[in-house]
């Protein structure tokens, strides 16, 4: 009984309301809302004190105009972007060699040593020695200074308020893609990691612009993609050159891939937003906050926590396994050869037809855990199935050269042309995310179905795009 | 400029009456949202205060859901809620509505409205719709430094009376002011300090009238009901949740809480 009254009660004050609302007429809200506008002014009047001499400094405003107007704001924005690329490639440069020449110069062979006087069998300490430990290796000494480098510059520029910015920037662009502008904030992270760029995407309220952001965040080319890239073009594409602008050339040919891959980001948003993510772009209110002096230290604290250490241990969890299926497939023998040998003939032909061959399909396959070790995979299986062991460290153990006459020469024994090149850097750019990257899509997205169209939807383009240049080629 | 500076930005200063607990929060005693305008350094407020690291950046729309946390304050043990920031109480977003739930249906002890004191005049439209809906709240003035910086001065006294809510002056990043803000947290959510918001919103004579029909229909239906003004304001606006809150009887909970 008291439940029905209540009821009741609730209901006739539902219809009152609705009642008086002719009454009252309906433009109430905004009524309502201009008196609360007229007394924060009011009020501000009478408190704030401003001296006007200071009231946006000069220089703020200049800054302003040239970081988002038309014109400067572009070129400026590339020019960042580059810069930190740059301080990142150059800059990582030497600790990696510090962290290689540690870790696989001299720990390697004191843990091959120390397996020997345990006497463990061959094939444990190979498994574990030559597969998992050198993956991690790999992953590590590769992965982690770039992350150091460019995730704290990347944290500074978000704290002194350039990145709302770019944002601005690119927004109409993605508004035109049918996408969310602050896309834009989680591609520029996929430039360092794709797992954190997906993560970021966060901050996208609706679903369909989240989806579109996370499927095509993988266009962003990602730290363990840049060596690859940047290894093949001085290689192949920059040795096209006159020597005084190979180095020129070869950087050319991956700033060129970087912008494919931001084209790509477009065109493949847009193509979503019109088939299976149809929907209108959400409208976005950005506020451009005020310019502030970053703090350096918390920065540091902040990127390297969330993002660094966060991203590299996520890597290192898939890495290890991966390390001992690279190791297994290569000495496992069945038939008069390697696992890998059966594996590399059966992917030739395919690889062949789309300009690539079996030993890079191959490792791109069994690499899914961390772009980082696709070179080194790459070269053990060309060694290993060219039958020239004297290049390398013997069956199944990754390795990385120390100058590019020798990775010139393992590739030439392997029969690269640069049509192979070519393809690989395209390929690299337009492939399945790493499992990395996968993983935290489905974690983020919950659901199996977009985790698979990420997968295999730049797989497909990726096979597309390589045969498509193959046969150009062969013309 | 102002002598006690030095030792506010010691970090040992506030060791002696605050413990940062993190997540650590079974139970509280009091529960305290924190709410603002985005990009005004609540996330940088709520760190301060919890000892957590929670990510902050410089723009707007980073907290992206609700943030929990905690701190020990004079034997207190305060929860406090860093929603995401909004430029209006309307719910037109995801992210006002997050707010506005919390506000409304969480019941905080005390709602700490972060603002930026460069930005005031539109800052405090935020303000002035919270206080529409709450009790006990503090502004706390962040920033203070940048607003220095541009020449601009706050009277925060009578802006504290203007408003009817303590004001306290801060600026988070360097740590100065956080002892004044955590007293006064304190103090409003003992009852020791008293808070009396002022409501503006004025209209036609209609709507008065219509006013007060509803009003006494809503004490009626929901006795203790504390902001029954507002609930009759937005069912007079057709604001569809509060519609939907009345029919379901989920105001009840907010009357629960005053009665």
């Amino acid at each position: 009984m008291v439940e029905k009254r209540s009821d009741r009660e609730r209901e006739s004050i539902l219809s009152t309301a609705a009642s008086l609302r002719w009454e009252v007429g309906n433009d109430l809200q905004t009524s309502l809302m201009e008196s609360i506008y007229q007394n924060a002014s009011r009020i501000s009047d009478q408190v704030v004190i401003a001296d006007k001499s200071k009231a946006r400094l000069a220089w703020e405003h200049r800054l302003e105009w040239l970081l988002t107007s038309r014109w400067t704001g572009f070129p400026i924005m590339f020019l960042v972007l580059a810069m930190v690329f740059w301080l990142t490639i150059s800059g990582a440069n030497y600790p990696s060699q510090l962290l290689s020449g540690l870790l696989i110069e001299q720990l390697y062979p004191v843990l091959k040593t120390f397996g020997a006087d345990l006497h463990l069998p061959w094939w444990l300490s190979g498994l574990l020695i030559d597969g998992m430990y050198l993956a991690l290796a790999w992953v590590v000494s590769v992965m982690l200074p770039p992350m150091a480098i460019f995730f704290p510059l990347f944290t500074l520029l978000e704290d002194f308020g350039y990145l709302p910015r770019v944002a601005f920037n690119l927004d109409s662009l993605f508004q035109k893609a049918g996408a969310h502008g602050r896309q834009a904030l989680s591609m520029s992270m996929g430039f360092g990691c794709n797992a954190a760029g997906v993560i970021a995407t966060r901050i996208i309220d609706s679903p369909r612009e989240r989806l579109i952001a996370m499927i095509t965040n993988n266009f962003a080319l990602c730290n363990g993609r840049w060596p690859t890239q940047i290894l093949i073009a001085s290689l192949f594409v920059g040795a096209l050159a006159p020597a005084g602008l190979a180095s020129l050339v070869s950087a050319a040919a991956v700033v060129g891939i970087t912008l494919l891959g931001i084209f790509l980001t477009f065109a493949t948003s847009w193509w979503l937003s019109n088939t299976i993510l149809r929907g209108e772009a959400s409208t976005f209110s950005l506020e451009l906050p005020p310019y502030r002096p970053p703090r350096i230290l918390q920065t540091l604290y902040t990127s390297l926590i969330d993002r660094t250490v966060f991203v590299l241990w996520r890597a290192m969890v898939f890495a290890a396994p991966a390390g001992a299926v690279i190791w297994l497939v290569a000495n496992v023998h069945f038939g008069g050869s390697t696992l890998a040998e059966h594996l590399i003939d059966l992917l030739n032909p395919f690889g062949v037809l789309i300009g690539l061959n079996g030993v890079i399909l191959l490792a791109y396959v069994i690499a899914i855990p961390a772009n980082e070790i696709v070179i080194p995979t790459i070269l053990m299986l060309t060694v290993l199935s060219s039958g020239t062991p004297d290049l390398g460290h013997g069956a199944g153990v990754m390795f990385e050269l120390s100058n590019n006459a020798a990775y010139m020469a393992v590739f030439k024994a392997g029969g690269w042309t640069l049509l192979t090149a070519v393809n690989l850097m395209l390929f690299s750019l337009i492939h399945n995310p790493c499992s990395t990257t996968l993983y935290t899509i489905y974690k983020e997205s919950g659901s199996l179905k977009w985790t698979v169209v990420s997968a295999l939807l730049p797989l497909l383009m990726g096979f597309l795009a390589c045969y498509f240049v193959a046969t150009l080629w062969q013309l | 400029m102002n002598p006690n500076k030095g030792c506010e930005e010691c970090p040992l200063n506030p060791a002696e009456n605050l413990v940062r607990l993190g997540v650590k929060m079974d139970q509280h005693d009091f529960l305290v949202a924190l709410a603002g305008n985005p990009n005004t350094g609540k996330s940088t407020v709520f760190n301060a205060l919890t000892g957590l690291h929670q990510h902050t950046g410089n723009w707007p729309g980073k907290t992206v859901a609700r943030a929990e946390g905690g701190f020990l304050y004079e034997k207190k043990r305060f929860k406090i809620v860093d929603l995401p920031g909004t430029y209006s109480l309307l719910s037109t977003s995801h992210d006002e509505e997050i707010a506005r739930n919390f506000m409304l249906f969480g019941q905080p002890h005390v709602t700490v409205i972060v603002a930026e004191a460069s930005r005031l005049e539109r800052n405090l439209n935020l303000v002035l719709q919270i206080l529409e809906i709450t009790e006990r709240a503090v502004l706390c003035l962040n920033l203070m430094d940048e607003a220095r910086r541009h020449g601009i001065q706050i009277d925060t006294a009578k802006l504290s009376a203007e408003l009817g809510i303590p004001v306290v002056p801060t600026a988070a990043r360097q740590g100065e002011g956080l002892n004044a803000l955590l007293k006064t947290i304190h103090d409003v959510a003992m009852g020791t300090l008293s808070c009396s918001p002022k409501r503006f919103q004025t209209g036609t004579s209609d709507l008065s009238e219509a006013l007060t029909i509803l009003v006494g229909k809503l004490e009626k239906a929901f006795p203790g009901l504390s902001n029954a003004r507002w609930v009759a304001l937005r069912l007079l606006a057709g604001d569809e949740q509060i519609i939907e809150a009345v029919r379901d009887g989920q105001l009840q909970s907010l009357a629960g809480a005053n009665g």
